[in-house]
């Protein structure tokens, strides 16, 4: 039996609250950016110390997700398990989507957001920026390429290759995300090896979170039947990516903690450092992991939607907290250019650097979540990225 | 009449001027400024600018080298964590032995500075006669560099400015820092922090060309010892400091 | 049919040209219309550093070369250097190119309805006149 795809309904009175909320979010947005463009970053909270705030915490934290949205095609394509093809499209789509919102978010941070030509125009290839560029519109361009395949029938055959070549490119990509830090020699936060692989297990979590909020609730609005089994294995595969996630973390810390230099930075983030050991324990550890983990093992509850979607939200805040920590907490620790040394300056030297995020900048990240939203709600509208049904015997004998 | 043949006369001495420099250069200069080049003349891949600074000579409290700055580049000296700080007093405490040190940090003009790497447009630059400096034109924003420098050198343009000094343009969303004074070197002067330290009684900050085995700087950092801040990162700096 | 419709495009861009072409004339002769005419000051001396006609229409590209052999090589030659620029064509009364629309720059590039760039960094008076200057 074939797959049969379907376009949403799309008329009813929740779609349209849908569209009209994550449109005011874009345009509170773009308002915010107006208002950093026009009046500068002085109306934002980052400053010459905190020179990286909420807009690269919600951009880094879209485009990680992005790669990982990737994951069902791509068990579907590469590891061959037809049980997941109907799920696939909209995995793309869903990889697009957060792409376009994170890149959105970063473009209209920059400080000259209107010399766009000017980045895409003028490469350095020394620096991982300037190959991100690349990684990024490739990425889009690949995984378009990868839904013709899969949606157009007569191009079916050349799923698998395409499906390969998005694998590839979405684990390189993470890698060049991971280490836009992992290369930043100076910063104790950063400069290590370790940061892509753990981004890219990151996006596996993360991604996957996304894609199961999207699925359930886009199943569960256009009234369509989701088996439980489709999902039972889905939220399994979860558990799964957020202990390997769990994994990198505690080795990453590890590591540090055994390097004597090491030692000031970890005690700030997982000890005194006010709001960032809060946030590491609290959001990414026991919200964002442990908790979901649980729900998500429960033998009766969890294979429920409820539960399913109510623990994948709770990933995706602790993938927040986790950028929040890593991203802004790595600044507000004061770069040791004097190791041993007490130091002070009227630059703020051997401070800790306060940052409270502006409203324009909360604006613009939240922007950004709401751009990959509208991208989601429009395509499978217009479209055919879901299936009518999804039971698990159908999925099966594909 | 007589107007018209001054334009001309002066239109005629730029060209004059350009077919001098031509003809002399890369000979002897004549009437040029000790270390100066002329003015058609590309800076050199055989000079290396580079500072010594004596913290022993480094007074706690003096801040004339950073007044200086401001002075010469047009900053406002607002000290904000949003405000740019090309050159700021840092003051050091072994807390181990007590020992106190005064030095004035600013971009240290490495050999092989991060900022260029990570710069996506290269916009962040080194010039060839090794300072540092940020192609605003062509800088978008992004604030890598500031990410990237271990000294934190690099100040973002935070708001709008007006009256900015002919020598020395900025402007709102775009990365800056010590340009070494390089238009001032260029002409042949000094830093200016370096001319306020002197003139300030200290001199603690010795400017020059460290492949140049006549200067001063090259004879005083070949006798006495010296380090780079974060050697340890390999990057050759070059600016040095002695005494710490 | 067909050849009807052609008739009517080709009447119909005709128009527009002519139209076009109308209102240019019109920009040219009358002095007191909508569009504000470039009012194109004096400059100190006779003579700018390249003939009138090639600067109206390639100061830019000079500029752009002299910017990047300042800013990357360090050559700091007067002949194209926008401090030259600036230094002959300051407006006598405002004493910027691009203070107010009667300046120099600024009178021509609202004519044209061409943003100007450089003077959000540069400075758009002289050494002497610009805002903290050596004492």
């Amino acid at each position: 039996m074939k797959i049969a795809y379907r376009e949403i309904e799309g008329r009813s009175a929740a779609y349209w609250l849908l569209l009209a909320v994550l449109g005011a979010m874009i345009a509170a947005g773009l308002a915010g950016a107006w208002t950093m463009e026009h009046h500068g970053h002085i109306v934002t909270g980052m400053t010459n110390q905190i020179v990286w705030g909420i807009p690269h915490v919600f951009a880094v934290f879209l485009i990680v997700a992005a790669s990982g949205a990737l994951n069902v095609a791509s068990i579907a394509s590469v590891f061959g398990r037809g049980f997941y093809k109907p799920l696939a499209p909209l995995s793309g789509l869903l990889a697009i989507a957060l792409l376009v919102g994170g890149l959105a978010v970063l473009m209209l941070d920059l400080g000259r957001a209107d010399r766009l030509v000017v980045a895409m125009t003028r490469y350095n290839f020394t620096s991982i920026f300037a190959l991100n560029v690349f990684l990024y519109t490739g990425f889009l361009a690949v995984v378009a390429l990868y839904l013709w395949m899969m949606m157009e029938r007569r191009m079916n055959r050349y799923t698998t290759p395409a499906g390969y070549a998005a694998f590839v490119w979405r684990l390189v990509l993470t890698t060049g995300t991971g280490s836009i830090f992992g290369f930043l020699v100076a910063r104790q936060a950063y400069a290590s090896a370790m940061l892509a692989p753990m981004f890219i297990a990151m996006s596996f979590s993360y991604g996957l979170a996304a894609y199961l909020v999207v699925l359930v609730v886009a199943y569960a609005w256009s009234g369509r039947e989701l088996d439980a089994a489709v999902l039972r294995r889905l939220k399994n595969l979860l558990i799964v990516l957020i202990a390997a996630v769990l994994y990198f973390v505690a080795v990453f810390h590890l590591t540090n903690l055994y390097f004597a230099r090491q030692i000031a930075f970890e005690r700030f983030i997982l000890v005194d450092g006010g709001i960032y050991p809060a946030l590491f324990w609290g959001g990414q550890i026991v919200l964002g992991s442990l908790v979901p983990m649980a729900m998500l093992a429960h033998p009766h509850l969890g294979a429920a939607r409820g539960t399913v979607v109510a623990a994948s939200l709770l990933v995706i805040l602790g993938g927040l907290a986790q950028m929040y920590v890593t991203i802004i907490g790595g600044q507000a620790f004061p770069l040791e250019l004097f190791p041993g040394m007490e130091v002070s300056s009227s630059f703020f030297d051997g401070r800790i650097h306060p940052y409270t995020p502006g409203l324009p900048e909360v604006a613009l990240g939240l922007g950004g979540v709401a751009i990959a939203g509208i991208v989601v709600a429009l395509a499978v509208k217009l479209l055919r990225f879901l299936p009518e049904r999804l039971d698990a015997q159908l999925a099966e004998s594909q | 009449m007589s107007g018209s043949d001054a334009g001309r006369r002066q239109f005629l001495a730029w060209g004059a001027g350009a077919v001098a420099t031509l003809t002399l250069a890369p000979g002897v200069l004549l009437l040029q400024p000790a270390h100066g080049r002329a003015p058609a003349e590309a800076a050199s891949g055989k000079v290396r600018w580079g500072m010594l600074i004596d913290t022993n000579q480094c007074a706690t409290g003096c801040d004339a080298c950073v007044t200086a700055c401001n002075r010469e580049n047009g900053l406002s000296g607002g000290t904000r964590e949003t405000d740019s700080q090309w050159i700021r007093k840092m003051e050091l405490e072994d807390p181990r032995t007590g020992r106190k040190t005064s030095l004035p940090m600013m971009c240290q003009h490495c050999e092989k500075p991060p900022c260029v790497d990570v710069c996506p447009t290269g916009a962040s630059f080194k010039r060839a006669d090794g300072i540092v400096l940020v192609d605003k034109h062509i800088c978008i924003g992004c604030r890598y560099c500031m990410m990237a420098c271990p000294y934190k050198a690099r100040s973002l343009v935070h708001e709008n400015l007006a009256d900015q000094k002919p020598d020395v343009p900025r402007g709102k969303g775009t990365v800056e820092a010590c340009t070494l004074c390089v238009p001032r070197v260029d002409r042949g002067e000094h830093p200016a922090c370096v001319e306020a330290c002197a003139a300030a009684g200290h001199g603690a900050i010795v400017f020059g060309d460290l492949n140049d085995p006549a200067s001063e700087i090259a004879q005083r950092v070949a006798k006495y010892p010296s380090v780079q801040v974060r050697a340890d990162l390999g990057m050759n700096t070059g600016v040095r400091y002695q005494g710490i | 049919m067909r050849s009807k419709a052609k008739s009517a495009l080709l009447a119909l861009l005709l128009s527009l040209a002519v139209g076009a072409g109308w209102a240019i004339s019109q920009a040219r002769e009358a002095p007191a219309g909508r569009v504000p005419k470039p009012a194109i000051a004096p400059a100190k001396g006779e003579q700018c550093v390249e003939p009138v006609d090639f600067m109206r229409r390639n100061h830019m590209q000079l500029l752009l070369h002299q910017r990047d052999r300042t800013m990357h090589e360090g050559i700091r030659t007067k002949r194209y250097s926008l401090k030259g620029c600036v230094e002959c064509h300051a407006s006598p009364t405002t004493g910027s190119v691009a203070a107010e629309q009667g300046d120099f720059c600024q009178s021509c590039h609202s004519y044209a309805a061409v943003k100007i760039d450089c003077f959000e960094c540069h400075a758009s008076r002289p050494q002497a006149l610009a805002g903290g200057a050596k004492p």
